[in-house]
Order: C-alpha cells, then structure tokens, then sequence
C-alpha cells in the first residue's frame, strides 16, 4: 500500500504488508512527517492510497464511495485527536451522544441497555468524569477531562476500531498514565482494536505490538516490526 | 442531535459576529420592503386623490395636462370653457352632477379655486369620502372663502379672517384684488389631496373681484366690493369641470360627444385612467429606489458570504471533529446552509420588524403633514414573495461556503493540528 500527495515525485508512505487481527493494540511510532498521521486518514478512509488496498473488518474502502466511506467510520470507528477534540458549544454529555447523530447503528448499539443519554453518562462516570461535569460546558474541563470525554466519544456505541493520534501529547506524565489505564480498560472492555500514533517510545511496552514508521529519506522504506 | 440544533448551537456560540450580519441583512429588507411599501401607499393615496368623478372636461389639451391642472393645481390651462356650454353640457340627461372649476389667481403662493356649492356636496376623494369641514361652514356670499386644511394651518388662518387674493399666481402688490378681500367663513379637515392647498370661494366671487380687470390688469373704472354686488355676477366662462354621471355604462358614450363638441374644442378625460398613466410616468422615481434598494441587499448578501467564509477558518477545528464521527459532505454543506438561512431569517424578521415600528413612528407624523393615512397592513404577496427570493439567494451564495469548507475538511484530514 502506497500513498504520494498529488504533484510529489516520491511516496510519502509506503506499507507492504500490515495485518491487525480484532481486539489487537498496535502502538505506530514516527518522527514528525514520516506519514503517522495520512496512515490513520486512510485506515479512518478520509484518503485513498494511491496504490494498494486497505481493508477493514473485511470491507475494501477503495470499493465505498466517498459517502459511503464516510458512514463506515459513523459505524465502525472512534477517532481520538491530539487535542480539541470537543464542540465547544454542547455540553460535555451532548459531545459524547453527537457520535449516535451520525450514525444509526452506533445510536442502536448504544440503546441496547438504556437511552444514549444514559450509556454516555456511564461511559463518562467510567473514565472518571463525575455527573457534576456531564452538563458543564467543555471549556470549563481541563485538558485531561477533554480528552477523557474524547474516548468516551469514540467508544459509545461500540466501534470496532480505535484510531488515536496523539492523545497524550498534551498532557502531563501524571495525566497521561491515568488516561493510558482508562483507555485501555475500556478499550478491552469492549474488545476494540486499538490504532495508537505516537513519538513518545514510553509508551510503547503496553501495547501488542509496535510498528515504526521511517521518514523517505531512509533507504529503507516503510515499517519495521 | 439533529443538524438544525448543532447549526443553532453553533451560531449562538459564534453570535457577535453573525449579528452584524444579521444587522446588514435587516437593514437591506427593511429598505427593500420598505421602498415596496411606500411605492404601493404613494401609488394609492394619487389614484384616489379625486374619487366618484367620472369624467373631467376642459379645453382641449393633453389629459395629463388637464389632470394636472384641474385636480393637482400645477401648471395652466391652455384655455377656457364658456359658460354655455358647461351649461348646455350640465343640463344632458346622463349627467348626474357637474362641479365648475375656475382657476389662475392665488393666495401667498396657495391656488384659489372658485367653484359651486356643489363642490361640497358632490367632491369625494379617496374611498369615497366626502369633504368635511373641520370648522365653520359653506361659502354662501360672494365674497366668503373656505380653506384648506395646510392654507389655514401654514398661514395661520381662522374662522372671521379677512384675505386678499393676489391676480395670477405670483403675488406682487400691483396685482392684488386689495380692493375685494374675503372673509373665511369655513376651513377644510385634512384630506392629503391637493384640496389642502386651496383657497375655495365661489364663481361670483371670482367673477367680482374681476369686473373691473381686463387682460390681466385694471381697467380704469374701479367699482367697489358693493357696488360689484350689483352686477351680474354669472361667470362667462369657467377653467375646467368635474362630471358625475347618472349610470356610468354612459361614461365613453359622453366623453366622445364632449371630444366631438361642435361649439368649441374641449378634452374629457376618465380621471382613474389618467391618473394611473400619470402614475407610470412618476413611478421611474420609485423603481430607481427599487433598483437601488435591489443592490443594497446584494451587497447585504455579499457581507454575508463574507463574513461565513471568514469564520471558515475558525470552524475547522469544528468541521474536522464533525467528520471524524461520521458527518458527510452533505452534513458539511447542510451545517453552513443552516447557518446561512438562519441568519438570513433572523435577518429578515428584525427587518420586518424595524420597519413596522418605523411606519408606527411614523404614521402620526405622515398622517399630520400629508393627510396619508399609512395603512399597518401585514405584507402583500409581492413584499412576501421578496423575502422568499432573500432566503433563496442567500441559500444558493451559502453553497459556495459550504462546498469550500467540505473541500478544505478533505485536504485537513481527520488530525487537523492548529
């Protein structure tokens, strides 16, 4: 699998061969534009490799069109970023729930046990965030809370797929341990495949297993296991 | 959560900005319905400026000239009718009534009119209504006058007053029946129709205070205000005369024969019609404000686009986390359209609502100096039709934002770091 932006002359990313079998955590480590984060566009199918297949829980996201692939990652995935994860106008419980408004399966999923409302309230009293914080405007939470109510959103509704980029990076190493637990734990509460980008090698001995991404000036291309 | 709540949301987070637009677009409908508004009043309070008549006959000349003349009082009749003739016209079987007109002196700049007291009984204007005397009573003596409601009122006339009429239209001491003067006797309620604006007395007053004039200047003889009295004061001949007939099935019947009079050449003309062609000639005025109000509003949606396209920018941190939940092209565009008819909405009620106080403001005030009642009607079809044509416009200008912040969430990607 390969993938080049438009007008360059040399691939930006270039995967021979990646296999993740379900319930897997794989830790992606890189230097800055060695392409962590246009692999994670393409597993989320944002982007399309130039060359190549991906392929996900069985469907090739190259046969999807562009809406279609949107609402394979509505379904089936949770994306954590970096940072400013949240709406700043909806309420912490209202960013949780916004996951469902897009995707009905996610919606029925979430309604298996209770409403929406009340498994996100569960979700987030589960990541340590109490019933105080759930009307509060997001503004008001801290960065570690954020990105706790962050994972709350890309787990509701039971995604088989977890896409981090960077989720630690703005925190201390007091908070990013606590949020490393807390994800894990829910991760493998709900069994999910978990897609974790990252520069920081720390991080690195709680997963399954670690990929490294090269930049293009390297000879050697692509990953290394 | 449904799109028209995260849109709503989204834009009262984000509401200083997107009220000023709200304020541009407010003002723009306010000018635009406004314009509509006061065209359509202008235009009814001129056609019903004299009401009932069916036909007006003077010497021949262009209707508009005639109208002009007759009813507004602006310019001059290019001759007169005998008095023969207004009788032997008068005295048909179709005619219902007849109300002489006898033009060209004046007052401090007001036109004096002389006429019957026919003119009292017969003169309707607007929705048919009838002239009210808002004090005192009819002319009966010859040398009585009864006032508009602006004559009395800008020259602080009352009821007893004694004025002088000035001979032609421009007053100037050489010229005034100084001699005659008349006493007020009755004063007009406003009608905001050219009848403000005239001094009303009877044709033998007219007639008296020019018995001893001749060619527009004195004669030598001078005969006073008594001793005129004991003329014969039958006018020989009249300016104009307003007709009401007995069935008007009659109307185009008598107004030939009057345009075929074998004695002297006269013009009759159908009042409503020659108004609504005076109308088309004058509304060119309007239509330019129309025009104008037209690009106003352009330039309100254009600020818009602006303002939505700039805020594009801070939104795409908002757009980013939308789509990495799922949220597709049409989500993108609907969030922004949303938005945009919002906005325009808002826009289009403040609008419509500054321009109801405006007119509730201004109602007295315009009542007061024009007599034009401004009717607080709700919207017509066409003022409706162009807030309709606001949103849709505004709707089609918020595509091209909408399809720029789908295009920019492409290339941004799900892990936008700003």
């Amino acid at each position: 699998m390969r993938f080049r932006w438009p007008g360059q002359t040399e691939d930006l990313l270039s995967i021979d061969d990646l296999r993740l079998s379900a319930g897997e955590h794989l830790f992606v480590r890189g230097a800055s534009g060695s392409g962590k984060t246009t692999l994670l566009n393409m597993l989320a199918g944002v982007h399309a490799p130039t060359s190549g297949v991906v392929r996900l829980l069985g469907t090739d996201l190259a046969e999807l069109s562009t809406s279609r692939r949107d609402q394979f990652r509505a379904d089936h995935i949770g994306v954590i970023f970096q940072q400013f994860n949240l709406l700043p106008y909806l309420s912490t419980l209202e960013n949780v729930t916004l996951a469902c408004s897009f995707s009905d399966r996610k919606k029925a999923r979430a309604s298996e046990n209770a409403d929406p409302t009340a498994t996100a309230r569960e979700l987030l009293k589960a990541l340590n965030l109490g019933e105080p914080l759930h009307d509060a405007a997001v503004n008001k939470l801290s960065v570690g809370q954020q990105q706790r109510v962050a994972v709350a959103r890309a787990l509701i509704g039971g995604p088989e797929i977890l896409i981090a980029d960077e989720p630690t990076s703005a925190l201390d190493a007091n908070n990013r341990n606590r949020f490393m637990d807390l994800l894990f734990r829910e991760a493998e509460a709900q069994n999910c495949t978990l897609i974790f980008v990252s520069h920081d090698p720390q991080l690195a001995d709680r997963f399954d297993r670690t990929i490294e991404l090269r930049t293009v000036d390297d000879d050697e291309l692509g990953m290394v296991s | 959560m449904n799109l028209l709540r995260i849109a709503i949301k989204s834009a009262r987070f984000r509401r200083t900005s997107l009220l000023l637009t709200i304020f541009t677009i407010a003002i723009s409908v306010t000018l635009l319905v406004g314009v509509d508004k006061i065209r359509k009043e202008s235009k009814s309070s001129l056609l019903n400026t004299v009401s009932q008549t069916d036909l007006i006959v003077g010497a021949r000349s262009s209707p508009t000239n005639l109208l002009l003349y007759s009813v507004f009082r602006i310019g001059n009749a290019t001759n007169n009718v005998t008095w023969d003739t207004y009788e032997t016209i008068a005295a048909r079987d179709e005619v219902a009534w007849t109300i002489p007109i006898s033009l060209g002196d004046s007052h401090r700049g007001f036109r004096v009119m002389g006429t019957n007291t026919d003119y009292f009984e017969f003169y309707k204007y607007g929705d048919r209504q009838p002239l009210v005397l808002g004090a005192g009573e009819r002319f009966e003596e010859v040398y009585d006058t009864v006032l508009g409601a602006d004559v009395a009122n800008e020259l602080g006339y009352s009821i007893g007053d004694e004025i002088t009429i000035a001979h032609g239209l421009v007053s100037a001491d050489f010229a005034e029946h100084d001699d005659k003067p008349f006493t007020v006797v009755g004063i007009f309620e406003k009608t905001g129709t050219p009848v403000d604006r005239t001094v009303h007395v009877s044709l033998a007053g007219i007639e008296a205070i020019h018995v001893d004039w001749q060619d527009g200047g004195r004669t030598g003889i001078r005969l006073t205000a008594e001793q005129a009295l004991q003329l014969d004061l039958t006018p020989t001949a009249i300016t104009a005369f307003m007709v009401g007939l007995e069935n008007r099935a009659t109307t185009f019947t008598v107004q030939r024969e009057i345009n075929e009079f074998q004695g002297e050449p006269m013009s009759a003309i159908l009042p409503g019609a020659t108004l609504a062609e005076f109308w088309r000639t004058i509304s060119t005025v309007e239509q330019v404000l129309f025009v104008i109000s037209g690009f106003v509003l352009i330039v309100g949606l254009l600020g818009m686009l602006t303002t939505i396209l700039s805020t594009l920018n801070e939104r795409r941190r908002e757009i980013a986390v939308l789509r990495s939940i799922g949220a597709r092209a049409r989500h993108v565009i609907s969030l922004i359209l949303l938005e945009t008819l919002l906005v325009v909405a808002a826009g289009c009620v403040a609008g419509v609502g500054v321009l109801y106080a405006l007119m509730a403001v201004a109602r007295p005030i315009v009542a007061r100096r024009t007599g034009v009642n401004l009717a607080m009607t709700w919207l017509d079809s066409t003022q409706l039709s162009m807030l309709l044509a606001v949103i849709a416009g505004a709707g089609l200008v918020a595509l091209i934002p909408g399809i720029v912040a789908y295009r920019r969430s492409i290339q941004d990607g799900l892990a936008l770091k700003v």
